[in-house]
């Protein structure tokens, strides 16, 4: 029997605001632990929250991107349940009237178009964050998340392999980047991700048990969790054992490659959902919702139709470029600046991408000015300095922010492009080498390459090749 | 005249005039605390450096001519669920013994700029559950009308200091009665505001849509005057009410209930009402009458069934209120542990009381997941009529006039064993806070045994005025003891 895998996820984004969710607090990454804190984050008795209408407003912007239904009228309820990350014992979230139904994320893979249906998006608040340490008998918190506002995203079970939930999770990050409704940092956790994972016969209609995995924190563990859990119930049902599969929840572990139980369906908190009664319900009006929708820049797939057309590059290319979100906007600098559009697109996708890789750098964190590269490819274009030269600035030029032109200078890389300097050194080596002229003459055509290779070598480099081949063949010509 | 007897009024004003200083005043108060409140027993926490400051404070702008504040110089005590910057706050319960916020409730706040002075903080049930301020981890306030007798609660510390003339003044807070029926126990005038009117920031929540802190004085006038000063919009309460209403309180006070139309729901008479207190009633509706306001008898069907909406919703609130009491950022901590969860349950097991325990388990078990229909949400439900029926009823009535409890001020341990009984103190309470409407407790007379007896006027929503007006009238035709120490 062939079996087919289902797929759903909920991905937590943080929303991009100033201030926490409830609260005056900053809500920046990577503060002193506990400084972004105060009695209402910190729970503190008596302290009451109000909400900041900027969290609701982003999570308008994202339905709106993301072709939701608003409700104009949602609340927020308390999901109750202990723990040292939670301040008041209780989240508030939204329960049963989220501020956005519905939804789809419209994406290609392999070529054939898939679209992913959401279930809903609704608002709540990051709990703390938990610092366990490996050979102490306590752990720590930090409370400056506790607060920061979230968006979740539902989606429905629609996605069936592990690479269209990846790929349905790259088109989504790179919406809400696009719309400046979260930074999606995977690495920084603005971008969560669970999955709910199931696999049902071929033709049946019914779903089978889910198993939700927790902790996956970036599109590769992604792939491989639910690849690795996508086996594992494959072999029960293939071996009839299919009845130990679980309602339950289980947590990525990286570091072993597996999926381990974290808790069964029985153990599940009941989490007590009521109406929070210390927050009035949220309407959204329809000026609001007209306002928000100005605000929506251009996305990702009219930014691929325009780039098309206005940059002639390849559908491969915008694909990679528009993708990134920074990276597309770098692109697009350089190009204004003066860049020609396709030997900067060959720029970014070769070196620039690369060196981020080499340097595990997120392309938003890149100290590369886009003035810097204009020009370096200027002076490519130019003849100033060789494509090998090129490169060796580049390098140079991301790793230390100087300019292009003072890094030419410095390690003297500038090509000699006039002929009458050339045509000394050509004569130079000519002389030096007879033979070779002997052999050329000879019919031996190769010959030719070695003799240009002399120039190179003796000009240190920084010979322009193309007039030098012109005039190691015009010279060969004479004799 | 002697520091016990004063009004606020009485004491703002002397200041004013010159008459007398705020320390003197303070000076004055705190020897006579120090002399009754070992008999009462009404005060957790005394600030007696930090009043004697903020009065000098106080006399200095007197001596420059600078402008007053609504209260300046007036000495005030604090129920010890309303967080005082610097000073312990602790529900009267273990749990919070040694907290002290680092911030001030709004009306705190609001106090500390019209220069008013706190004294300290006052008993109450612990976390404001209970009717007798017998749930207290602390002390056992007595009744200063008889010492042998409850002061009633949860606000009793409130009621009793300005019964027993060891504070003009008092906040205290009201879930489901628990600033009237204190009030009624100890003799004295409590107002429970309109949902909203009050600001609910640095108040430890009970019930939240439900708390709502109010006054205590010994006069309408000093009610009045109170609320004028906490009264009003907070941008730290979403709750707070946004739509002006004037908070001239003072103004409206006229000596006249002439032309009012008074309705007296004949289930607030029903069975279980003392006889005493029946009678004490009937003699002021005739006196109502008498001074021209039109009394009438009237049914409100609905409110026999508020009790038990109240014991869910108001349960419910506070096993979600509560939880946040774990041991792991302040307050109490147990002290041996083996792990996360035990630490959070012995911190609860061992700081919380037997009557926050059971309203826990109540609310905990009303939210559960296969409960809720049948118990929160029709609780919701029945709190929705109960909202629909005081509206109706006041599209035929200016206010409606009941006692406040059912019975007198009961001995103390003589219910504390059965909760039932206790709640059923609550009885004609409870509705106002479910519709949200403001309500005032007034004595009007006492018992053959001398025990003071309390009833209610209820005004529709913001409503306050009206309430004040009636009560004033009432009050100066009555002419009621409010001092039980003399």
């Amino acid at each position: 029997m062939s079996y087919e895998t289902i797929i759903g996820l909920e991905i937590h984004v943080e929303l991009n605001t100033k201030t926490k969710i409830f609260c005056n607090c900053s809500t920046k990454f990577g503060s002193k632990p506990n400084s972004n804190t105060c009695p209402v984050c910190l729970g503190f008795p008596g302290t009451l929250p109000v909400i900041n209408e900027e969290v609701v407003n982003l999570a308008v912007k994202a339905g709106k991107v993301l072709g939701c239904r608003i409700n104009k009228l949602n609340k927020m309820d308390r999901k109750n349940y202990f723990y040292p990350d939670l301040t008041k014992a209780y989240q508030i979230s939204q329960f049963d009237l989220p501020i956005c139904s519905g939804g789809h994320v419209d994406f290609e893979l392999d070529g054939v178009k898939k679209s992913v249906q959401l279930n809903r998006i609704h608002i709540e608040e990051d709990p703390a964050k938990l610092i366990h340490l490996e050979d102490e008998p306590f752990s720590l918190i930090d409370y400056n998340r506790a607060g920061v506002p979230l968006a979740e995203i539902v989606t429905e079970p629609d996605m069936h392999s592990p690479e269209e939930a990846v790929a349905f999770l790259k088109t989504l990050k790179s919406l809400l980047e696009y719309a400046e409704v979260s930074d999606c940092r995977m690495d920084q956790g603005s971008l969560r991700c669970d999955a709910n994972i199931s696999l049902r016969p071929v033709g049946q209609e019914a779903l089978n048990t889910r198993v939700e995995i927790k902790n996956i924190n970036s599109f590769k563990e992604i792939q491989k969790a639910l690849e690795k859990e996508q086996k594992r119930q494959s072999e029960l049902y293939t071996y009839g054992e299919g009845h130990k599969i679980k309602q339950e929840t289980r947590r990525w572990d990286s570091g072993k490659g597996r999926t381990i139980p974290m808790r069964s369906k029985e153990d599940a908190d009941d989490y007590r959902y009521f109406p929070d009664p210390d927050l009035v319900p949220i309407v959204v009006s329809d000026s609001q919702i007209e306002r928000i929708e100005t605000t929506i820049p251009e996305l990702p797939p009219q930014k691929k139709k325009r780039f098309l057309e206005q940059f002639k590059l390849t559908e491969k290319e915008v694909e990679i470029l528009v993708a990134d979100k920074a990276l597309s906007h770098f692109y697009e600098e350089v190009v204004d600046l003066g860049g020609d559009p396709k030997t900067t697109a060959n720029w970014i996708l070769s070196d620039v991408l690369r060196v981020l890789k080499e340097k595990e750098i997120e392309s938003s964190d890149m100290t590369l000015k886009p003035e810097m590269l204009c020009k370096l490819i200027k002076l490519i274009v130019e003849g100033k300095i060789s494509i090998t030269a090129g490169k060796e600035v580049f390098n140079e030029m991301f790793e230390t922010g100087k300019d292009p032109e003072d890094i030419v200078k410095d390690k003297g890389l500038s090509q000699i492009s006039s002929s009458d300097v050339l045509e000394k050194i050509v004569d130079e080596v000519l002389a030096a080498n007879p033979k070779s002229i002997e052999d050329y003459k000879s019919g031996k055509l190769q010959a030719a390459g070695f003799l240009m290779g002399q120039v190179m070598k003796k000009s240190k480099g920084q010979a322009n090749p193309g007039i030098a081949k012109e005039l190691v063949e015009a010279k060969l010509k004479e004799f | 005249m002697e520091i016990q007897a004063m009004t606020a009024f009485e004491i703002k004003k002397g200041i004013e005039e010159g008459k007398f200083t705020s320390e003197e005043i303070v000076k004055m108060l705190f020897e006579r605390i120090k002399e009754v409140d070992p008999k009462v027993e009404a005060y957790i926490t005394l600030c007696e450096e930090e009043a004697i400051k903020s009065a000098k404070i106080v006399d200095e702008k007197v001596k420059k001519g600078e402008k007053l504040g609504k209260f300046a110089g007036v000495p005030i005590a604090i129920k010890d669920n309303i967080c005082t910057d610097g000073v312990k706050t602790t529900c009267a319960s273990k749990i919070l013994e040694d907290f002290i916020p680092p911030y001030d409730a709004t009306v705190i706040k609001k106090l500390k700029e019209e220069d008013a002075i706190i004294i300290g903080k006052v008993n109450m049930d612990e976390f404001a559950m209970g009717s007798s301020t017998e749930n207290s981890a602390f002390l056992k306030t007595k009744n200063p009308w008889d010492l042998q007798r409850v002061p009633g609660g949860s606000s009793g510390g409130s009621a009793a200091v300005v019964a027993a003339g060891i504070a003009p003044v008092s906040l205290g807070s009201d879930t489901g009665g628990s600033i009237r029926q204190p009030a009624a126990f100890c003799g004295v005038v409590g107002l429970k505001p309109t949902y909203g009117v009050v600001s609910r920031f640095g108040l430890v929540a009970f019930a939240s849509s439900l708390d709502q802190i109010g006054p205590f004085g010994k006069t309408v006038e000093d009610c009045a005057m109170l609320l004028e000063v906490i009264a009003g919009e907070d941008k730290m309460d979403s709750t707070s009410v946004k739509e002006k209403y004037d908070t001239d309180y003072l103004s409206v006070l006229d000596g006249s209930v002439k032309g009012l139309k008074i309705g007296v729901p004949k289930e607030f008479f029903g069975k279980g009402l003392n006889e005493e207190i029946k009678a004490s009633m009937e003699s002021v509706m005739e006196k109502l009458r008498e001074m021209g306001a039109e009394v009438e008898e009237t049914s409100m069907p609905i409110t026999e069934e508020g009790l038990s909406s109240y014991y869910i919703i108001s349960s419910a609130e506070a096993s979600s209120n509560l939880d946040r009491y774990d041991g792991i950022r302040y307050g109490y901590r147990a002290k041996d542990y083996e792990s996360v969860d035990e630490l959070m349950e012995k911190t609860r097991t061992e700081g919380f009381g037997k009557e926050v325990k059971r309203r826990i388990m109540l609310g905990t078990y009303a939210l559960c997941s296969g409960y809720y229909d049948a118990y929160y949400n029709r609780a919701q439900k029945l709190r929705k009529e109960i909202k629909r029926e005081f509206e109706e009823t006041f599209e035929k009535y200016d206010l409606i006039l009941s006692p406040t409890s059912p019975v007198l001020p009961f001995l103390s341990g003589e219910k504390s064993e059965n909760p039932m009984e206790m709640y059923l103190a609550d009885i004609y309470t409870v509705n106002i806070n479910l519709a949200g409407v403001p309500a005032i407790s007034l004595p009007c007379g006492f018992s053959k045994d001398g025990l003071p007896i309390g009833l209610q006027i209820i005004g529709p929503h913001f409503g306050e005025k009206k309430i004040l007006k009636a009560a004033y009238a009432l009050e100066q035709e009555l002419k009621v003891d409010t001092l039980a120490i003399k």
